[in-house]
């Protein structure tokens, strides 16, 4: 048994190994890759536009939420004034990129490690490579770029579509006050504030793109391996964003 | 070439739609975006012997209505002292020398603000000028420090004196209360 525990803690530290591997390569391969920026900008199209509407969506809706439940809580303080300040914190710091990045991981990750699997499975990447053409620098570098410069703008876009659900909510229907709603969040929010998102937002998007192109470049070339890499690809990818979440928030405190 | 257009266009909208939100969230949201895009503006300092949590970022009004922001907050270690820089709006620049800056709480706990109250002078404040006369916070903690004991000493007397009844009515009980209460009355 301790032998078996001793292996599989070995076969985590090698996949750990090839994964930043892998992102060197990844960044190497990135400057040559940003001359041909059509193929890069027509996957900021696929995973980033697409995933507009679930963005939208969902920040909408978290951000009434937020709304209603910080009104019942900061009401019993007769404080609903700062129920803006409240709202922007909490989704600029922590809610925009997090949910944000879980949702990408969901739309947008499991639509690459699927589709660079099913490459994989259907001998695309070898074909490639057998016409002289680097599969990493024609189809993984872009993919990979593509969701790097999606997340930061999609995790903006749900903050804003979130607090202008808060305000909806808070404003319109709980009748808080709106001059002291964006005032009192205007002098309470700070620009680190917003820095700390986008940080959040930078490191999210890199670790979801890399984890989804690793799963669907090293998939095992069948149909269940393919399921199983894009599995995995949401899994990682959700465990990996909320611990990376904890070091950055301790590393802004 | 067709497809590619709408493509293209595809993703110049999203990116257009990504950084109007991130400029809303860093103008809109803070107060940090209007000092970037705001009017011209000019600094004075300010020396306040204690500033309780007066942030950067504050208001600073004059008869209620707000003239500047807190820019900056420094200590002086020779003489001890807080240093406040103030952002003021260029159109108020009439602000006589002899003013005064003292610092005020938004509600019973909010967060503070500078107030200033307009001197006498014929001169006024320029870029880079000190206001001399300065009162510090008012820190609530101080206050209730101060009802505080004030409660509980006269709560002791109230004891002393309710331990030198029930002494005279029983002499051998409690003789230190007694002689206590006796001093004080002399």
């Amino acid at each position: 048994m301790f032998k078996e525990l001793w292996e599989s803690f070995t076969d985590a530290l090698e996949g750990l190994g090839s994964v930043v591997h892998f992102l060197f390569r990844l960044l190497v391969h990135s400057p040559p890759a940003l001359l041909r920026f059509s193929l890069i900008s027509q996957q900021i199209f696929n995973s980033g536009a697409f995933s507009l509407v679930i963005i939208m969506l969902s920040g909408l809706f978290v951000g009434m939420v937020l709304g209603l439940q910080g009104f019942q809580l900061l009401q019993r303080f007769g404080s609903e004034e700062a129920l803006g300040t409240a709202a922007t914190i909490g989704l600029v710091k922590e809610l925009g990129p997090v949910v944000t990045a879980l949702l990408f991981a969901g739309r947008a990750g499991t639509a690459l490690a699927s589709e660079l699997g099913l490459m994989r499975a259907t001998d695309q990447i070898s074909a490639m490579e057998m016409m002289a053409v680097d599969p990493i620098q024609r189809v993984v570098v872009p993919r990979f770029l593509g969701g790097v410069i999606s997340m930061p703008l999609l995790a903006a876009i749900f903050s804003v579509i979130g607090i202008y659900g808060a305000q909806l909510v808070g404003v319109q229907i709980m009748g808080v006050d709106s001059g002291s709603f964006w005032s009192q969040m205007r002098s309470a929010v700070g620009l680190s504030d917003i820095t700390e998102g986008i940080v959040k937002s930078i490191a999210f998007g890199i670790a979801c793109s890399l984890i989804a192109v690793y799963q669907g470049y090293y998939a095992t070339p069948t149909a269940e391996g393919v399921g199983r890499a894009t599995t995995r690809t949401v899994v990682t990818s959700a465990v990996v964003i909320l611990f990376l979440d904890y070091l950055i928030t301790a590393a802004f405190l | 070439m067709r497809k590619s257009r709408t493509l293209n266009l595809g993703t110049g909208s999203f990116v257009l739609l990504g950084f109007a939100a991130l400029f809303f969230l860093t103008t809109q949201t803070t107060s940090r975006g209007l000092s970037w895009f705001g009017p011209p503006h000019y600094e004075i300092t300010a020396k306040f012997d204690n500033i309780g949590d007066l942030k950067v970022g504050a208001p600073v009004s004059m008869s209620g209505v707000e003239v500047g922001r807190v820019d900056k907050i420094e200590f002086d270690s020779n003489e001890y002292k807080a240093v406040v820089q103030l952002r003021l709006n260029e159109r108020y620049n009439k602000i006589p020398t002899d003013s005064d800056a003292s610092i005020y709480t938004q509600g019973l706990l909010g967060g503070k603000f500078i107030g200033i109250t307009a001197g006498g002078a014929d001169t006024y404040l320029k870029d880079k000028g000190q206001i001399d006369f300065t009162q510090s916070a008012f820190v609530l903690e101080n206050l209730i420090g101060q009802v505080l004991a004030n409660f509980t000493k006269s709560k002791a007397d109230d004891q002393d004196s309710a331990a030198a009844a029930g002494a005279k009515s029983n002499t051998d009980a409690k003789p230190n209360a007694d002689t206590k209460s006796k001093e004080k009355t002399k």
